[in-house]
């Protein structure tokens, strides 16, 4: 049973606490570390010349020209580097049979992309790389381009196209989850059949369009090799993993290898990956012996930057005529691109155990194919493979409820796991340690005035308003916190999810906090000063973080999956709780006591039932000194902790969008947005609002605007941001976001994940709202994004808006059959 | 190469540069102005928004022989000092949460002071459209505005 918490207690100062950020100093102020601001002494710049095809052999590379160019020091190709380049790996084979293609940063004999690197210019400004990079003369022989990705998944070595010829298919995996092979519930199949006589068959099949992460600093690496270290700087999420993966593909030796993560712009994902650029950036510093820079313009970031989504999803629900669901099952069609990247063929797997979402369906099948095609390859992106399966379900949640007549928050009501049924077992074998979605619902259905707007939406209905109105249900869940590594291990994930801290005691009173843990924006410095001041009762301030470098921070597993908190967090209470441990036997000694009697409370030890006592700050200084500390223990209380999560972390939260339809021109208009999401304890409100709005609106743009377009020839023509439409201030609105409270049982603090939940919630609530403004002229859905045109298609045709996706149409946000003109088609 | 001679942040400054230099480029590669970022290649992000003789402009579109004879502002520059006396802005900004990673926070910043100067008391919808040309992917634009209204607030309470 779960039962929801107050706001924070009092004698926890910091938890809770409106902090203003200690991040925001430097850039505010313009005192930043970005990669790109980084300049060594005789740095030299890389440019990259990029494949404008997305399938062909490179017959041959002209470089002459290029090599005499304006202060050029060299121009290299695939051939050049060999294997000196090292490879990129796939951190993550879903199945033990996955067929994944070679991925060499710069191959020499077949480009499987368009903007893959066939040379690189090596010079002594970025702008003489740029220029130079003009003159490299390639010759390509055309191949056919497997760019449509259920036309790929046909295909095979006598029919269709590959991406990969010598493979002799574009199928990479075929991964299955099954209820009733699992023993976590009973036959899919079975019950389908049952309803279709019985009772009641919803079958749909929804696009999950590709999007571009777009994080706003664009990608840079800086590689210093002078020195016995070699020093990479780089604009990514994962540190870490980057240093470890070089050293694995390169042979260089890890302890040779310091990587830092400065200031980061952002992420969202899409710097949660190894990429050629760095690989070709350290190569080449290498080989040259001299620091250099790589900066990618953001043309060059949307064509080639990972991608996220990109799924056909094909759904089979059965319940029975009251609404009570049988039965649940998925197929799925993943576009992985041209290679398995980082984890690229595990992001859909993430979506597995989340279809099923906050109800008890007795059973559920997963079947998820992925399926190697010549785009851009994708990867994470915000809720990676969770937004994918929150969209099916609660799209399919509302379309039962529409089918059957009935409110979509009563089909929920009916379907979902009430909290007295907690902790809970899911039908995808998961255990949901807490939840209260009747709380969360209804403290939604409040602040948004639902009942109000429904009535207006019939008023408007009956009136024949050409403005309609929808209402929009998402009642999420998610899994985060990733991951408690055995569970990784057993789903064949090349590492671990436990995270690191350490806590120094330093002599002068303040404290050093190393997390593992890698920032890009979140807020760690601001968040974990208010974890260890108040579990060490230690001013805030005086409270320093560290992170992103891995000379500092030498064990972590860096930022992703809503983990810093949930096990970042923990791993740093843990290591504040040994450093008050370690202080306990010093403190008897100064104090004359014994160590059975000492006790901490805000920052002192004390002898039980005295007055006598010392600051922990004060124990740190005395074992600096060392004069006097007790026989057989080290003079010290620094601490470290690696913790290993026990389970995931299930966020929830009740999502509510009224959305305003022109009917005349298919236009559409959030009118109010309310989010209450259940997130468990709150280290910092202020924080947490912050990643709650940015994540409704990367999600809102996926319902609304966002989608990265190939033409047939597989070229990306919503490559810049003037095609690419990322929401404006203009576009936007502000929310009105409250949460409700159900600890996590399974961390000390009783937090859960924040970072992906807007993302992951506001989706389809979005879409849900689209479609139902418009139900009444037979529409039952609108494939996203929900532009005016799909929308007034939608309409006018009493059927889903944009059937076929834009995918293969010229132009971005027209479908194919309407499609205008555009480059390469 | 073309000699110009401007005013940065207050201070005078004369350089050869090439025609086709950014003053973006010019900031960030001759005078270490690194504040200013590039966020984009198209001038839509705004990142690089600087006020050239007082007016907000995207530095990626102005040449830096365009800046000529002219005071530019950065981010740099808005604050009398690095540690205290910030712009009102910039405490707003950091009052309401207006940032997380921060990257599209020197131009937010420069744009909102030009709104603010344009328009004292703008309504949301104002605030939204003068905000249009500065993409954010962090924050929702939510605290952004609140940040902007804040700043609107406290600088009518102190006159």
């Amino acid at each position: 049973m779960t039962t929801l918490q107050d706001p924070p207690v009092e004698s926890s100062p910091e938890i809770g606490r409106e902090r203003r950020r200690k991040e925001d100093q430097r850039l505010i102020t313009g005192r930043t570390r970005w990669t790109d601001n980084i300049v060594l002494p005789g740095m030299l710049h890389l440019a990259m010349v990029r494949s404008p095809f997305a399938h062909a052999r490179i017959t041959s590379i002209d470089t002459t020209e290029a090599k005499a160019s304006r202060n050029v020091v060299t121009v290299l190709t695939g051939a050049d580097l060999g294997e000196s380049q090292g490879t990129l790996i796939n951190a993550w084979a879903i199945t033990t049979d996955q067929v994944t293609p070679a991925h060499p940063p710069m191959p020499s004999d077949r480009v499987s992309f368009a903007g893959e690197i066939v040379a690189v210019v090596v010079a002594r400004t970025a702008a003489e790389a740029r220029d130079a990079a003009e003159l490299v003369d390639v010759e390509y022989d055309e191949l056919p381009a497997a760019i449509d990705l259920k036309a790929a998944a046909a295909a095979d070595s006598t029919s269709g196209v590959l991406a990969h010829p010598d493979l002799g298919t574009n199928k990479s995996a075929f991964w299955k989850f099954d209820s009733a092979e699992a023993g976590t519930g009973g036959d899919v199949d079975a019950a389908i059949e049952k309803a279709r006589g019985d009772g009641i068959v919803i079958e749909r099949e929804y696009r999950q369009q590709r999007l571009i992460p777009a994080f706003m600093e664009p990608r840079s690496t800086v590689v210093d090799p002078t020195g016995e270290q070699i020093t990479m700087w780089s604009a990514t999420q994962i540190p870490h993993i980057l240093r470890f993966a070089l050293a694995a593909t390169t042979g260089v030796p890890e302890s040779k290898i310091r990587v830092i993560a400065p200031d980061v712009g952002g992420g969202f994902g899409g710097k949660l990956q190894t990429t050629p650029e760095e690989w070709l950036t350290f190569c080449i510093a290498n080989r040259l012996g001299k620091p250099v820079k790589y900066t990618e313009t953001r043309s060059e970031s949307l064509m080639v930057a990972h991608h996220g989504r990109d799924q056909w999803q094909k759904l089979t629900m059965s319940a029975e005529k009251d609404g009570t669901v049988t039965g649940l099952k998925v197929e799925l069609l993943a576009d992985l691109g041209s290679h398995v990247s980082l984890v690229g063929g595990g992001v859909p797997v993430l979506g597995a155990f989340m279809f099923n979402a906050i109800y008890k369906f007795p059973a559920y099948q997963f079947n998820c194919q992925t399926v190697l095609t010549n785009k851009t390859w994708t990867d994470a992106y915000r809720g990676a493979g969770r937004p994918e399966a929150t969209f099916a379900i609660e799209r399919l949640m509302t379309e039962l409820a529409a089918e059957l007549d009935v409110d979509p928050i009563e089909i929920r009501r009916k379907n979902w796991i009430t909290h007295e049924e907690f902790p809970f077992m899911s039908v995808a074998g998961l255990e949901y340690d807490t939840g209260n979605y009747e709380a969360a619902t209804d403290k939604a259905l409040e602040m948004f005035g639902y009942d109000d707007l429904r009535a207006e939406q019939q008023r408007r209905r009956e009136s024949g308003d050409p403005i309609q109105l929808g209402i929009g249900v998402s009642t999420f869940t998610e899994m985060c916190g990733l991951a408690p590594s055995r569970v990784l291990g057993q789903l064949n994930y090349g590492a671990g999810g436990w995270e690191h801290a350490a806590v120094r005691m330093l002599a002068t009173g303040k404290v050093e906090v190393v997390t593992g843990a890698s920032a890009h924006g979140q807020g760690h410095e601001t968040a974990f000063s208010q974890i260890v001041a108040d579990r060490l009762g230690v001013p805030f301030e005086d409270v320093e973080v560290l992170h992103g470098d891995t000379q500092t921070s030498p064990r972590g597993l860096d930022t992703y999956g809503s983990r810093s908190l949930v096990v970042g967090g923990e791993a740093l209470v843990r290591a504040a709780d040994k450093v008050i441990e370690k202080a306990k036997p010093i403190a008897a000694h100064l104090l004359e006591a014994s160590v059975d009697d000492i006790e901490f409370a805000e920052g002192r030890l004390s002898v039980r039932g005295t007055d006598q006592g010392v600051a922990i700050t004060e124990v740190a200084a005395a074992v600096f000194a060392a004069h006097d500390y007790p026989e057989g223990i080290e003079p010290s209380i620094d601490s470290e902790a690696t913790y290993d999560p026990v389970n995931f972390n299930y966020p929830h939260g009740t999502h509510l969008c009224a959305m305003e339809v022109d009917t005349e021109t298919g236009g559409v208009k959030i009118r109010k947005y309310v989010c209450v999401d259940d997130i468990g304890t709150i280290i910092n409100p202020m924080i947490v609002a912050g990643q709650v709005h940015g994540g409704l609106v990367q999600g809102i743009a996926q319902a609304l605007w966002e989608e990265a377009v190939y033409d047939d020839a597989g070229t990306l023509v919503s490559g810049s941001f003037v095609d690419y439409l990322l929401p404006t201030a203009a576009d936007t609105l502000s929310f009105d976001v409250d949460h409700t409270s159900s600890p996590s049982t399974t961390n000390t603090l009783g937090t859960k994940g924040v970072g992906e939940a807007g993302t992951i919630a506001s989706t389809p609530a979005v879409v849900n709202a689209v479609v139902d403004a418009i139900r009444h002229f037979g529409v039952d859905d609108v494939t996203m994004p929900c532009t005016p045109e799909r929308v007034w298609k939608a309409i006018h045709s009493r059927g889903a808006g944009g059937e076929a996706a834009t995918e293969g149409a010229a132009a971005p946000h027209f479908d194919a059959a309407e499609g205008t003109e555009g480059a390469g088609a | 190469m073309a000699r110009i001679n401007l005013t940065v942040d207050g201070a005078s400054v004369s350089d050869d540069v090439e025609p086709r230099m950014l003053l973006v480029q010019y900031l960030r590669e001759k005078l270490g102005k690194t504040g200013t970022v590039i966020g984009c290649d198209t001038s839509n992000c705004g990142a690089c928004t600087v006020h050239l003789d007082g007016t907000s402009v995207k530095s990626c579109n102005v040449l830096a022989v365009q800046a000529e004879g002219c005071e530019v502002t950065t981010i740099e520059g808005l604050a009398d000092t690095v540690d205290t006396d910030l712009h009102q802005v910039q405490e707003s900004f950091r009052e309401c949460h207006g940032l997380q990673c921060g990257f599209c926070t020197p131009g937010m910043i420069m744009q909102s002071v030009d709104l603010l100067k344009e328009n004292p008391h703008p309504s949301e919808e104002e605030i939204r459209l003068g905000l249009e040309g500065n993409l954010c992917r962090c924050t929702g634009y939510h605290n952004i505005v609140k940040a902007v209204q804040h700043a609107a607030t406290a600088a009518g309470g102190a006159r």
